[in-house]
């Protein structure tokens, strides 16, 4: 295996050789990519808030945000900058700590995902061995901040709108997490890398969604409604619930759900793109490519390349389905609360179970397709 | 130690880089420690029992930060998703679901009540501190499992763990059909009940506005 680019060994060692102590080099390397991946992750809410205002636009014939900035882009700095400047109300008769900590419990287990998610062999921050359990782990958190949000408001709104949107992430997180174990049961391993290395072999015809169809259509309905995008963002429906266990918060607070769900919905997509869609691998294998063309492998302008492509692949794959929840969002109407518990408990897991059944059952029969 | 031939000044940044390394495991063991203990105490003494429940997530979680440091992180993430994302919830769904307030009597003599549950304490306190003074408390010299943990404890449950872990799924499973009973009772839509009027949320009496008055002032 081309073991790729290794950042963190290349710097270690330069620093190493400019004469600090291994110790001290490994430390100024820690937060390294920590700190980049944060950047990766909060520069993905623009983008995001700036597709979504744009091909909502696109989708229903209007223009969208064009003064701010080149076509607009500018536009989510000028929301994210009119939520510092408002006022920070805290509703009388509230639990003021609650109130405060809600917010924080919802984004803190997001952005602590990035963990996990790799941009190529060696890019990324930790190789884990729980790597995806990870994930499913820590997005397990999120309902009680939810609670805790609808709880402290001193609004029934807000209440009803913490359990309902509780109830949702409680109840599609096992249809997820039953999706995740059939992949999980054909790479033979938690890690996100392995999951990938197992999808890399035979380019686009490799990718797990060939082998898991049934399961990439409950996973990604599953991360919807994590996510609470549209068909399912029931627990902040305007209509009924105002604005679910959102209502009372103003300013900065606000603002951090806000951030919280547009990271989700980006980490999200980037781990539907490592799970089903290959995560970093071109369509036709670099392997082949270089081969091809008679290049060596290990080459470092090829490696460079090849890892600049590796990124870009992933992210061009994770703001693919960012699009299509955009054009989901504006072509399927919200489901009632029945309907989303109904379609959770009575058809994505009983489908799901089957989907690990079968994929156990063909991973016995054909052990050299489905990761023997 | 290791003794590697190592060059000395590399020898200097090993012992460098496993102190800053032994530093940060102690320094999160005492935070954790602490943060653990606190919380603990918090769920016990608190007399608002929200804060109860989630100072309990707060004391899963600080548990869960620990068995990183021992190296057992499957078993930390098994923690959080288990005792947090679910257990902990559920308490939390339980306690807001119900808003019954009741009126309590008082009882007589009820200081045999708490003297019966003070001398329980004090014996569970007393057991566990012998075992904890007798257990000859012998670090184990074989390296963590790591990573290779989640095989080691799926080959567990399949061999001599599997009686526990069946009657565990049977437990829940019965868990499951109970809750799905309790859920499914069918209630007669006409029927006069008595309503409790502790069930309903204390609100502010409101006047009346007729449709269309007009606030002459």
């Amino acid at each position: 295996m081309n073991p790729g680019i290794d950042l963190q060994r290349t710097v270690v060692q330069a620093l190493i050789e400019l004469g600090l102590p291994a110790g001290v080099a490994k430390t100024i390397w820690l937060p390294l990519p920590m700190l980049l991946m944060v950047i990766v992750a909060t520069v993905s809410i623009f983008i995001c808030v700036w597709l979504e205002r744009k091909i909502s636009a696109a989708a229903q014939q209007r223009i969208g945000p064009e003064y701010i900035g080149p076509l607009g882009a500018m536009q989510a700095v000028a929301d994210g900058l009119k939520l510092v400047f408002k006022a920070d109300i805290t509703p009388a008769k509230s639990d003021p700590w609650l109130f405060t900590i809600g917010p924080a419990i919802v984004v803190i287990p997001v952005f602590l995902s990035f963990l996990i998610v790799p941009f190529g062999q060696n890019l990324v921050i930790t190789d884990l061995g729980i790597g995806i359990f990870l994930w499913i782990a820590l997005s397990s958190i999120a309902p009680v901040g939810f609670l805790m949000a609808g709880y402290s408001s001193n609004n029934k709104y807000s209440l009803l709108g913490g359990l309902r949107a509780a109830a949702q992430s409680i109840s599609y997180e096992i249809p997820l997490a039953l999706a995740v174990l059939a992949v999980v049961l054909m790479s033979n391993g938690l890690s996100t890398i392995d999951i990938v290395n197992q999808q890399s072999s035979y380019g686009i015809l490799g990718w797990n969604i060939w082998r898991q169809p049934v399961g990439f259509v409950i996973f990604w309905i599953a991360a919807l409604a994590e996510c609470e995008r549209l068909p399912f963002d029931l627990p902040e429906a305007e209509e009924e619930l105002v604005a679910g266990y959102q209502t009372e918060y103003t300013g900065m607070k606000f603002g951090l759900f806000y951030v919280g769900s547009y990271v989700n919905l980006m980490l999200s997509a980037l781990i539907v793109s490592v799970l089903y869609l290959g995560g970093w691998n071109f369509p036709i294998p670099i392997a082949t490519i270089t081969g091809l063309f008679g290049l060596s492998e290990t080459a470092p302008w090829v490696q460079i390349i090849s890892a600049s492509l590796g990124i870009v692949m992933t992210m061009l794959k994770a703001y693919l389905l960012v699009f299509l929840t955009i054009l989901l969002r504006w072509t399927v109407p919200r489901v009632r609360i029945d309907q989303l518990l109904d379609l959770g408990w009575k058809f994505l897991l009983p489908v799901s179970l089957v989907n690990l059944l079968v994929t156990a059952g063909l991973k016995l029969a054909f052990p050299f397709a489905f990761g023997g | 130690m290791l003794l590697l031939p190592l060059s000395a000044s590399a020898n200097v940044a090993l012992v460098a880089s496993l102190n800053l390394a032994e530093g940060v495991q102690l320094v999160s063991l005492i935070l954790l420690g602490l943060i653990m203990v606190a919380s603990a105490l918090g769920v016990v003494l608190l007399s608002n029992i929200v804060y109860s429940a989630f100072l309990l997530g707060l004391t899963f979680i600080s548990i869960s930060g620990l068995y990183i440091l021992l190296n057992a992180g499957f078993v930390a993430a098994a923690q959080i998703l288990v005792y947090v994302g679910a257990v902990n919830v559920l308490i939390l769904f339980g306690i807001m679901l119900v808003n019954k307030q009741e009126e309590f009597s008082v009882i007589k003599n009820a200081w045999i009540g708490k003297a019966a549950t003070a001398a329980v304490c004090a014996g569970i306190f007393g057991l566990i501190s012998t075992m904890v003074l007798s257990h000859p408390w012998a670090i184990s010299t074989q390296t963590a499992a790591g990573d290779n943990a989640i095989e080691i404890i799926g080959q567990h449950f399949f061999s001599d763990y599997l009686l526990p872990f069946e009657l565990a799924s049977v437990l829940l499973l019965v868990a499951l059909i109970g809750a799905i009973v309790l859920a499914r009772r069918e209630f007669i839509p006409d029927a006069e009940v008595a309503q409790a009027t502790s069930l309903t949320l204390p609100e502010r009496p409101r006047e009346l506005v007729a449709a269309g008055a007009r606030d002459d002032r």
